[in-house]
């Protein structure tokens, strides 16, 4: 099936021969951006034959928000909120994403336990991320219950991170040098009954889909993307393990110390949406694995550092804010006035939709010089006409949904 | 009283019963579906309107009426506004045909002699055959308002209305009859009085006709896992993208109540009707319940396998009706045909 994939693709709509019987026939489409299967504000151009999608022209843009400029003008430390914006599904994995880039920047090492904190943010982070993904793609292809199945899981992780951060979204809980809090006994109580359950829960979802007939025959040679092509459109994530690249940042470049876990990275064999389904399922499974061991991790460190001591670039404790006159200048300084030392600094992390990047470059003063953000839904999106192409319009909604981008990101 | 007299009311009676019924249920599935779904999906369901959320079907009743009834730019007006009449109303006039019952006697009464009526609002010879010509028209009112609409998304919805349409209208009909030369009659109350006990059902006897007979019904109504005229995800809510107020409304009870015909066929043709299991002159009002019953079990099936199932594409549907359903169709009516035509009992 993949001979017929093209590398090249043509942006260039194909013109319509008029005087052709059959191409004189095509239908324009205009999918989005208030379609209720573009996931956000993504517009569709799509011309139709009949049933067969002849040309796709993603169209983004209707959800920019200037973040990477916000960036720069606000300053280091104010633009943590912002990137809980970015990929609103999974806010905790861009402020971890965004900190680090600082860090690397800085030079400034966060403890262990820190690590160990921000690593279980993440993979939780991942779980709820993939379960959207799962919940709006049952959607989409008409298995409306297991939304709801999906989602119910999910509500279980934000009231952790509730209970945790004081947000369901939006934390803004990663600070540079670390994270804001430490997470307590009953935080990690509710932690380990969510993962010690949450296999079995996936089974409950597993059963519906995975051996489902319907479900197999609607994702399996649906939306196929070679493995030459994957890596050539720069897909990352789960998009490119389905299609067979074992490439995962979290084994490839480690951070935060993911080395020294145990954990499996799934790869598909084909590379179309039922690929890209399992590999996400598994996913979830390894993610559940390294949060049990950060969580045993943290019962062994109790009582360590999560934010680093370094009264230039990193918060100081707030205890101490609050009795010191010292402290509470360095605190004011670091909010209002963080200056990062002149240099560059590119830090990616594993996100749940492919390789989230942030680049940052500081000039010595309190504004970053630039910022920019490598938002993996944006390659996810550019790879619609590549693997849409000449299907059905009943495959694209599979498509998009396998793909799984959100356009906070993808617009930024 | 003049004994014509005495059967135009008793007509009237029971064709105020069977339509108030239909629409009572069909008003009540709107309600049935919300609180299934709820079910399956951890939720509650409407709880507001009335206790248990009963009377939320006349709140949306009465909502859809105070709604303004749009006209799009474009629209055929005429065809727009016909379109939702006829996809109502053919569910509406086969109802008539459907036996619910067994003969009721009418008491000896002002002076008019005893006599029995039979619980239906006609029993015609030909009780199939009318059914399935009247509701093939209503695909009609699903074509119309897809193409009359001017919207991309409905006219799609419509063209793949058609299509599915034929493809399964073909297997239904050939189910349908496997079951009539099983039973050598068109008439429904004929096809019920030959399954007299448990073990004359049709569903023993002609097993894989059920089978087929039971998805083509989902595809001839239109219901998940294959309303692609609908299909939401892809063309929003399709055919009836543009509809709304009471047009929509009617749409929607044009589907509820070719639901409910297609369920009491279903139980016509496969389950004995309104026969009672291992109960043979059972009483009429048990008979009635009887076929309530058996009716709303697929009715329940209806509401189960859409909040289960995905749904199908459009081609795998084609597929699936063409290259599998209509040959084993076909196949199923060969052998049953060959096995009445010698006398050979097949069970």
């Amino acid at each position: 099936m993949s001979t017929t994939q093209t590398f090249e693709y043509s942006r260039a709509m194909p013109p319509v021969d008029h005087d052709d019987p059959v191409q004189g026939e095509t239908m324009m489409v205009n999918m989005g951006p208030q379609h209720p299967a573009t996931h956000g504000v993504l517009r569709l151009v799509v011309r139709l034959d009949g049933e067969t999608m002849e040309y796709i022209d993603p169209d983004v843009g209707f959800l920019h928000r200037g973040k990477e400029k916000t960036c720069e003008s606000l300053g280091w430390h104010k633009f943590f909120p912002h990137t809980d914006r970015l990929d609103y599904v999974q806010p905790l994995l861009n402020n971890i994403a965004y900190a680090m880039a600082c860090e690397k920047l800085a030079g400034i090492t966060v403890p262990e336990r820190g690590q160990v904190v921000r690593v279980l943010l993440m993979e939780v982070s991942r779980i709820a991320a993939h379960l959207i993904y799962i919940g709006t793609t049952s959607i989409d292809l008409g298995a409306v219950s297991n939304f709801f199945y999906s989602f119910e899981q999910r509500e279980l992780i934000y009231s952790i991170l509730d209970a945790y951060t004081g947000h369901r979204m939006n934390n803004t809980y990663v600070r540079i040098g670390g994270v804001y809090a430490d997470v307590d006994e009953n935080v990690e109580r509710m932690l380990e009954k969510f993962l010690d359950e949450f296999p079995e829960k996936l089974q409950v979802l597993e059963r519906l889909l995975t051996g489902n007939r319907i479900w197999y025959g609607r994702n399996r040679g649906v939306g196929l993307v070679s493995k030459e092509n994957a890596m050539a459109w720069s897909l990352t994530g789960p998009n490119l393990r389905g299609s067979g690249v074992d490439w995962d940042l979290r084994k490839r470049q480690p951070y935060c110390g993911y080395e020294t876990y145990d954990f499996d990275i799934p790869v598909g064999t084909v590379g179309d949406c039922y690929d890209r389904y399992l590999v996400r399922m598994e996913e979830m499974r390894q993610s559940c694995r390294i949060a049990k061991q950060a969580l045993e991790r943290l019962k062994q460190t109790r009582g360590a550092e999560v934010l680093a001591e370094d009264r230039k670039y990193v918060l100081p404790p707030k205890a101490l804010v609050h009795r010191s006159m010292e402290e509470l200048i360095f605190q004011f300084k670091v909010v209002t006035d963080l200056c990062l030392p002149v240099g560059e600094a590119y830090q990616a992390v594993e996100s749940s939709k492919g390789e989230l990047g942030f680049y940052v470059r500081s000039d010595g003063t309190s504004n970053p010089l630039r910022c920019h953000i490598r938002a993996p839904g944006l390659m996810n999106v550019q790879a619609i006409p590549l693997l849409g192409n000449g299907r059905l319009l009943s495959d694209l909604v599979a498509i998009i949904g396998s793909l799984d981008f959100v356009m906070g990101e993808v617009d930024r | 009283m003049n004994p014509l007299l005495r059967d135009i009311l008793v007509w009237l009676v029971k064709a105020g019963v069977v339509y108030g019924g239909l629409l009572g249920v069909a008003a009540g599935m709107t309600l049935a579906e919300r609180k299934v779904s709820a079910w399956m999906q951890y939720r509650h369901g409407p709880n507001r309107v009335g206790p248990w959320g009963l009377l939320q079907p006349i709140a949306d009743g009465v909502k859809f009426i105070f709604k303004e009834s749009l006209t799009p730019d474009g629209a055929n007006r005429w065809l727009f506004r016909f379109a939702p009449a006829i996809a109502a109303v053919p569910a509406m006039m086969t109802v008539a045909v459907i036996p619910f019952g067994p003969a009721v006697p009418l008491p000896d009464s002002w002076g008019v002699p005893a006599a029995f009526t039979n619980l239906s609002v006609t029993d015609l010879d030909i009780g199939l055959m009318y059914l399935l010509a009247i509701g093939g028209l209503s695909i009609y009112g699903v074509i119309l308002g897809g193409w009359a609409s001017n919207s991309k998304f409905s006219l799609l919805g419509g063209l793949r209305a058609s299509a599915q349409m034929i493809s399964y209208e073909l297997t239904l009909i050939l189910t349908i009859l496997a079951v009539v030369a099983l039973s050598g009659s068109l008439s429904l109350r004929g096809v019920v009085e030959a399954q007299p006990d448990f073990w004359e059902w049709n569903v023993f006897h002609q097993p894989l006709a059920f089978v087929l007979f039971s998805i083509a019904a989902f595809a001839e109504t239109n219901r998940h896992p294959f309303d692609f005229a609908e299909c939401e995800p892809e063309l929003v809510s399709g055919f009836h993208t543009e509809y709304s107020s009471m047009r929509f409304a009617l749409f929607a009870l044009g589907e509820y109540c070719a639901m409910v015909v297609m369920a009491s066929l279903w139980t016509t043709l496969f389950l004995g009707g309104y026969k009672v299991p291992f109960w043979e002159n059972a009483p009429w009002f048990v008979c009635v319940a009887a076929f309530c019953a058996k009716t709303s079990l697929f009715l329940f099936l209806y509401l189960w396998v859409r909040w289960t199932l995905p749904r199908f594409r459009f081609d795998q549907l084609m597929h699936l009706g063409w290259k599998v359903f209509l040959p084993l169709a076909l196949v199923n009516l060969f052998l049953t045909g060959a096995a009445v035509s010698y006398g050979v009992d097949l069970w």
